[in-house]
């Protein structure tokens, strides 16, 4: 009886598993393999279907806009993250504190993060174009001509990383107050005791009590802004002269307007790929730190 | 060592009066223990004294300096927390050292401070751990340590025993002891824990109500309580009140006569007494004993009897229908519902219609 009871239950906890097993297969893991699958076929949306193995991979790679767009990618996440993770910090750090004043400004910092990207881009087309715009307009009242910010291939990127760090700041900055309001008050109170300054309050106990949810913030962050889509493709088109095109609107353009799937899916698993490498390397290299608390 | 002056100290959260008019003189090397209940200020005088609260009225002089304009880092004090605040992150060695670091002390006395420390703490083998580790006392241990290191004019303790489990905090509570003796330094301790007060104090402040009930050694406080507030807060059980009339009893002293009729001479003399239009005797359980019926002052029946092993507390009721407590022998033969005669020996206390206690003569010096 009480040899058999521990495997008996285990089947039995098996049950309380298997609604959500079901749904994850069949909704991840099954799409995931599907899309591994299609990926070495040369295949369209109307069927016909061959293997060719890794000769999509191989295109993929010789393929000028497809580089060009792994390149936009990457340098969309560098110039979105850092500022995502630091001006959130510096925004919560700020806002973490009892006052009205002090929750009215945090719903207007969070307010943006639920707006669609299509409210998003018109708003940020008002402010980006230069005929009449308001960076346009300021520039202006300082005696200096108009950006051509969604049109010069060096401006466009940054201008769409702009627009996103405005529009994704809401939730790395209550994901913080939330870690900053677990930080126990007493240990802010030692620390001034112990004659620390605001800046060794900063980095010697704010930064190192919160370390995971920073970890977690760039995780996500990297995560979300890899899978570049919306605002690309409404405030430019991947434009001016792809200069624009992140690796998703790519697929998008192959896979629904050239309907060669075969090939899009593929584009997928090096995106998939390239973001499951980022979060791990991140994960490991903070995970050395962490082990030793 | 430096003394610490208090100077009508007053302070209030919003509409909601915390502290009233604090007055309080503690000598060099003293150990003060503030005792009161939740909610009596405590707490906060303790952190006012640190800088993590600020002073509306009054001042705070450390030694010659006023240091209530100071942060609290400049006040020369060091603070024990309830729950330790240890920095997580840090090892056990850097907790210590942390504070010294941003005083710019010099690397090699730094470590020696912290080596000396540890010693004397018994915790030299845990200095590269992390507080997480740790058992509740040895992280009691570093918190005590992290302020030692700092050799401060003025130790603040708040609640330091509370979070530990009987036995531990006896331990703890003989350590703090010892450890007094070793470190010389003036202490202040905040409780709501008589015993704690009573063993480690050399003087205990009693706080209710905002307001400094009383200020004397351990003995005088339990001997000689000043109001009623007093008396029923420091010692266990509780003091038991009996509603009686005075009138003038064998050479001048004033006589009281209990609800029943049965009366008794007191040890206060009539004449120091003020008028009051009540009077309510204060009595201690182990001045109370439990005789045969009949054979005592007054007769009670037994209500509830608590059975501590080297003694019995016996609670009883009075045939008008107040509460007495008694001290009887471990062996006690008292049972629910026995009626019970019952002697009165030992000090009385007089409180008048304000509850301010009344006394005679002070006792001559060691005979409390």
């Amino acid at each position: 009886m009480t040899a058999a009871s521990p495997r008996k239950s285990r089947w039995t906890n098996g049950l309380f598993v298997g609604p959500y097993l079901l749904v994850y297969l069949a909704l991840l893991l099954y799409p995931l393999l599907a899309g591994v699958w299609l990926s070495l076929h040369k295949a369209d949306l109307f069927g016909g279907e061959a293997f060719v193995g890794i000769e999509n991979f191989s295109r993929l790679l010789r393929d000028t806009v497809f580089l060009q767009a792994v390149r936009n990618t990457f340098l969309f996440v560098l110039l979105t993250v850092p500022p995502l993770a630091v001006i959130a910090l510096g925004l919560a750090i700020a806002l973490n504190r009892p006052t009205r004043a002090a929750a009215v400004f945090r719903g207007v910092f969070f307010s943006s993060s639920v707006l669609s990207v299509t409210i998003v881009t018109l708003i940020w087309r008002l402010v980006l174009i230069p005929d009449g715009g308001l960076i346009a307009n300021l520039l202006h009242a300082v005696g200096q001509p108009p950006l051509p910010l969604l049109s010069h291939p060096n401006l466009v990127l940054p201008a769409i990383a702009l627009t996103t760090v405005w529009w994704c700041l809401g939730l790395p900055m209550m994901l913080y107050l939330a870690a900053l309001q677990q930080v126990p008050a007493e240990l802010y109170e030692a620390a001034a005791l112990d004659r620390a300054g605001p800046w060794k309050t900063l980095t010697r106990i704010t930064l190192p009590s919160i370390r995971r949810t920073i970890v977690l913030v760039v995780i996500i962050q990297c995560v979300l802004q890899f899978q570049l889509f919306g605002q690309a493709q409404l405030l430019t088109q991947g434009g001016p002269n792809g200069a624009s095109r992140p690796i998703v609107l790519f697929i998008y353009e192959v896979g629904f307007r050239r309907w060669d799937i075969g090939y899009a899916a593929a584009a997928s698993e090096i995106l998939f790929g390239l973001i499951l490498v980022a979060t791990i390397l991140q994960y490991v290299t903070t995970r050395d730190k962490a082990a030793s608390r | 060592m430096a003394c610490v002056r208090l100077d009508h100290l007053s302070k209030s959260f919003g509409s909601a009066a915390v502290l009233d008019n604090i007055r309080l003189d503690i000598a060099p090397g003293e150990f003060i223990a503030f005792l009161g209940p939740s909610g009596c200020g405590k707490s906060t005088l303790l952190r006012m004294i640190a800088g993590l609260e600020t002073v509306e009225t009054g001042q705070i002089h450390i030694g010659e300096r006023r240091v209530d304009p100071l942060p609290p880092g400049d006040r020369g004090v060091a603070m024990v927390f309830q729950h330790y605040a240890l920095y997580p992150h840090m090892t056990i060695f850097e907790n210590m050292a942390f504070g010294l670091r941003n005083a710019k002390v010099p690397k090699a006395e730094i470590e020696a401070r912290v080596a000396e420390a540890a010693r004397i703490l018994e915790i030299e083998r845990l200095l590269q751990s992390k507080p997480g580790q740790l058992s509740g006392g040895q992280r009691q241990r570093v918190a005590i340590g992290r302020a030692i290191v700092k050799k401060p004019d003025l130790f603040l303790f708040d609640e330091p025993l509370s979070n530990l489990d009987a036995a531990l905090r006896m331990r703890t509570r003989l350590e703090l002891a010892q450890l007094r003796r070793r470190v010389q330094a003036t202490m202040i301790l905040v409780t709501h824990d008589q015993v704690e007060a009573m063993t480690l104090a050399d003087r205990i402040v009693v706080m209710s109500e905002r307001r400094i009930q009383q200020v004397g050694t351990p003995m005088e406080i339990y001997a000689r309580p000043a109001n009623r507030f007093v008396a029923t807060f420091v010692g266990s059980p509780p003091m038991s009140f009996l509603d009686v009339t005075l009138d003038a009893g064998a050479g001048g002293l004033a006589r009281a006569t209990l609800p029943g009729g049965a009366s008794f001479n007191t040890d206060v003399p009539l004449a120091v007494l003020p008028t009051s239009p009540t009077w309510r005797l204060g009595l201690r359980a182990e001045g109370v004993k439990v005789v045969a019926p009949g054979s005592g002052l007054i007769n009670a029946q037994v209500e509830f009897v608590e059975r501590l092993g080297d003694r019995t507390l016996v609670y009883l009721r009075l045939a008008d229908g107040s509460a007495i407590t008694a001290e009887d022998a471990g062996t006690s033969r008292a049972a629910m519902g026995d009626r019970v005669g019952l002697t009165l020996d030992g000090a009385v206390h007089l409180f008048d219609a304000e509850d301010r206690a009344h006394y005679g003569p002070a006792p001559a010096e060691g005979q409390p």
